[in-house]
């Protein structure tokens, strides 16, 4: 996991594409072009700032295309199949990944993990009014047998100028959504961003598509995919900083996408079992941190008990919408038995009445179903993704927790070494005694950058939770109304269908 | 079961049969008592008394040993509702089907409608027991009835071979094949119409426990952010005890109408069965006393002779109660169904437009929610 592979802060390098003519500092409202960026050519400069992220991103400035070209000859078999699917007419032309970077953060590059830079870009966001609408649909079977997946297409409609486009699609299979999410994870986890999980793996599910069921159950298993994925994507861009990550532009953007190699990708699962872990160590320690902020302790608390009351909640909807289905079949088949009992009736008006009942059962069936599927996909699926949601919460608090236990270890290592040099002091070993002052010199630094960080993930958590809270009621408060609504319109449909039938 | 009937020739009945009616049940222990109010046909009041299932039980024996009454075997008996239970069985439960159903509602509207049938049966409504139940307030004789002749039709094999004895009468014989098909298509519905309600019943119990569930999510405290997810959690907690109202209305108005109809229906058309079955009993007497006089030696041929021509009498009255029965009950029934499923339209339309309301108020109420 990225988060223990680096101690150097991770690459950011926030791609923007200069369209043509614009300015390095534009204004905020910007037209959106069509065509391939070009790009001025004096501003451009990478950020080389630790490890690169991700190898294919070329230095090269001059061969902008280069990766382009070492994406494509990825050749596996599906980049040829997904090349001759015949792309939709509104997927843009490949476009170089790389490109300048935004003169927005340009001048604080170096700094770009001293977060602070993170609070910039959510101010000027003040500029474009948040307005994208992201839909994943058209799933389509691509290859054979056990190398088959699902491709959908994800497709864009904003009017941002962060976007080169207003309306665009892509396709993309599952374990690209898995690699944009643990790339995300990687990046803004571990310093106090709740990004939202990718959708759950399931390999008995995606067993049945590729052996080439066609059955309900493998079609239901889709278009719940279907739906979390297209819930996943909102999610995200809803976040302020992760919708500008470049990960998430190359993701909707770009129509070739690196295959997602590691697809151990953090699924939420993934997520939970890392957190644990993380959690398991912390605790390992047995030092109690000393929680100042009684905030933070009010906060993990609260969401203790709101992950409790929402897996109640979640179980007591699936029960009802396993109800639901029981009603739809046996309305279904009581129907059958009254078009049964109206064939055999020798009277001609009560068998014509009989036949209407079984009719209007059948409809009635059919709204079943549907109110069915409202209350999975609108409740049920909700719920889910706020226990999974909250996964990324805990997993928040406890990185906090690490950030702060790294910062006191630095205290401790400095202390430590404070004490062997004053000891140093009254040895003859001058070499050694100026070994022990480097590195306390350079621990000052760790320890000073420890609580730096420290303190910039308490910043980024309290707001992140103020955001989440708020999200979180904005949510349930848009599914409601979508679910009363479908609850209104089936009424009336039922209405319909009885005043059909007492007229005739 | 006209009403005409009854009133023209003089009855011994003494109360209005359509104003039977069995208005509530009392529990005591293990024993249901069921209260009875009918109205004086001199039009000076009311007799109130109070019965058991034993007390039904007597009076549906004593119906049935009126052998002294030619062509008894032809009438189609309104059939009495299984015995209810306080602490009922599963298989209890499921042999009363809807009639289980409810607080005790459609079980008691099933044990008016017998007695409304039975009051209203222009030969049934002259046996005296029928007086004694409706206005005795002594509770009638628990002493066992003579065995009556009658036996129900959960019989011996050699019995069950009679029922598919060829008929010498083409109406007949198209009325027991009819009824045959009806009898098992009718129960096949009002059975399948049972797992609708029970569902709906069991939703109606699962939206109690999501309303409930959210009252817990209910967190105190000064935080905005909290209020309007506490709120949020209040009002949606609202809707769904109004899905469970709604939930709870269709599965009532199903039972009160169509359940109650089909189960009606499929026990008179048992009830049809029997009648028919008892007749083609008589008929398989007849041939077999025609048999036995042509069979007989002459020593014996007056005797048979006898026998052959009390069959052929009581076959011909059976078989003339039977034929204005079953002219009476094919009326009824299609009458009574077609007012149960005009019934159920009725209610249901008038329970999704209040839902339709309700729902629509809880929508303006959230878009409402800053």
């Amino acid at each position: 996991m990225a988060d223990t592979a680096r101690d150097a802060p991770p690459e950011q390098t926030d791609f923007h594409e200069l369209e043509d003519g614009e300015e390095l500092f534009p204004e905020p409202a910007t037209t959106q072009e069509s065509q391939p960026a070009s790009l001025a050519a004096e501003d451009i400069s990478t950020n080389s700032n630790g490890p690169k992220q991700d190898s294919l991103f070329d230095d090269d400035p001059e061969d902008l295309f280069a990766e382009a070209t070492e994406e494509v000859s990825l050749d596996s078999p599906e980049r040829d199949v997904l090349l001759s699917d015949g792309p939709s007419p509104a997927i843009t032309p490949i476009t170089p990944p790389t490109s300048v970077i935004t003169p927005r953060i340009g001048h604080t590059h170096d700094d770009m993990f001293t977060h602070s830079s993170f609070d910039e870009i959510e101010e000027e966001e003040g500029g474009d009014s948040f307005d994208i609408h992201i839909s994943v649909s058209d799933p389509e079977k691509v290859g054979d047998g056990m190398n088959a997946y699902m491709a959908y297409k994800v497709t864009t409609k904003t009017s941002m100028s962060l976007f080169k486009r207003n309306e665009f699609a892509v396709k993309r299979r599952f374990s690209d959504f898995l690699g944009l999410h643990s790339k995300l994870a990687s990046k803004y986890l571990h310093i106090g961003y709740i990004v939202p999980p990718a959708p759950e793996k399931s390999i008995v599910g995606m067993t049945k598509v590729k052996v080439g069921k066609e059955d309900q159950s493998s079609n239901e298993f889709v278009e719940k995919r279907r739906s979390a994925l297209e819930r996943y994507l909102m999610r995200t861009v809803k976040h302020p900083i992760l919708l500008k990550d470049p990960d998430v532009l190359q993701f909707l953007e770009s129509s070739e996408l690196p295959r997602a190699v590691s697809t151990q990708a953090l699924s939420s699962a993934g997520l939970l079992r890392m957190v644990n872990k993380a959690a398991d160590a912390v605790n390992k320690m047995t030092i109690k941190m000393n929680e100042s902020d009684a905030w933070f302790e009010e906060k993990q608390q609260h969401f203790e008990n709101l992950d409790v009351q929402l897996r109640k909640l979640h179980t007591s909807v699936e029960s009802l919408v396993c109800h639901r289905k029981e009603l739809s079949v046996n309305t279904a088949q009581f129907a059958k038995s009254a078009a049964m009992l109206g064939n055999s009736e020798d009277h001609t008006a009560l068998s014509r009445a009989l036949s209407q009942l079984a009719e209007v059962e059948e409809k009635i069936d059919q709204l079943h179903q549907d109110q069915a599927n409202a209350d999975f996909y609108l409740f049920s699926e909700l719920l889910g993704d706020y226990v999974r949601l909250l996964t990324a919460v805990k997993g928040v608090f406890d990185h906090r927790m690490k950030t702060w236990q790294k910062w006191q270890d630095s205290q401790m290592l400095l202390q430590k070494k404070r004490e062997a040099e004053a000891k140093l002091q009254f040895t003859n070993k001058p070499d050694k005694l100026q070994q022990a002052k480097d590195e306390i010199k350079e621990l000052e630094g760790k320890v000073q950058q420890g609580e730096r960080d420290f303190e910039q993930i308490s910043k980024t958590i309290r707001k992140e939770v103020s955001r989440f809270e708020k999200e979180r009621v904005k949510d349930f408060k848009t599914i409601i109304i979508k679910y009363l609504e479908s609850l209104v319109q089936t009424q009336q449909q039922l209405i319909l269908e009885l005043v059909l039938e007492k007229l005739v | 079961m006209s009403t005409e009937e009854v009133k023209e020739t003089a009855s011994v009945l003494s109360v209005h049969d359509d104003s039977i009616k069995v208005t509530e049940v009392l529990k005591e222990g293990d024993t249901l008592t069921f209260i009875i109010v009918s109205q004086k046909l001199s039009g000076t009041g009311e007799y109130h008394v109070d019965r058991t299932y034993e007390d039904f039980e007597w009076l549906q024996q004593h119906l049935f040993s009126q052998g002294d009454v030619p062509g008894i075997q032809g009438v189609i008996f309104p059939p009495l509702p299984a015995k209810p239970q306080v602490n009922a069985s599963p298989r209890s439960i499921k042999q009363l089907g809807f009639l289980a159903l409810g607080e005790c509602q459609p079980y008691c509207k099933a044990l008016e409608t017998f007695l409304q049938q039975v009051a209203a049966h222009s030969i049934l409504s002259k046996n005296k027991a029928v007086e004694v139940f409706l206005t005795s307030s002594d509770p009638p004789g628990r002493q066992k009835v003579k065995k009556n002749i009658f036996n129900r039709l959960s019989q011996a094999v050699e019995e069950m071979r009679k029922e598919g004895h060829k008929d010498v009468d083409e109406f007949f014989q198209n009325e027991r094949d009819h009824n045959l098909i009806l009898t098992g298509c009718t129960k096949t519905a009002a059975e399948k119409f049972l797992d609708v309600v029970a569902t709906e019943q069991k939703i109606a119990v699962a939206c109690g426990h999501f309303s409930t569930a959210l009252h817990l999510c209910v967190e105190p405290g000064e935080d905005p952010d909290k209020q309007a997810f506490s709120r949020v959690c209040v009002k949606l907690s609202e809707v769904f005890e109004s899905i469970k109202k709604n939930m709870t209305s269709v599965a009532e108005n199903n039972v009160n109408t169509l359940g109650l109809g089909l189960d009606l229906e499929s026990r008179y058309q048992e009830a049809e069965r029997e009648m028919l079955f008892r007749r083609t009993c008589k008929l398989v007497e007849l041939e077999n006393a025609q048999r036995n006089v042509e069979k007989a030696k002459p020593v014996k041929k007056a005797a048979m002779e006898e026998v052959k021509k009390a069959a052929e009498t009581e076959f011909e009255h059976t078989s003339g109660v039977a034929k204005q029965e079953i002219a009476r009950f094919q009326g009824a029934r299609v009458e009574m169904l077609q007012q149960a499923l005009v019934g159920w339209c009725e209610k249901q339309l008038l329970t999704a437009k209040e839902s339709a309301d309700q729902f629509n108020q809880h929508l303006e109420v959230f878009r409402g929610m800053a």
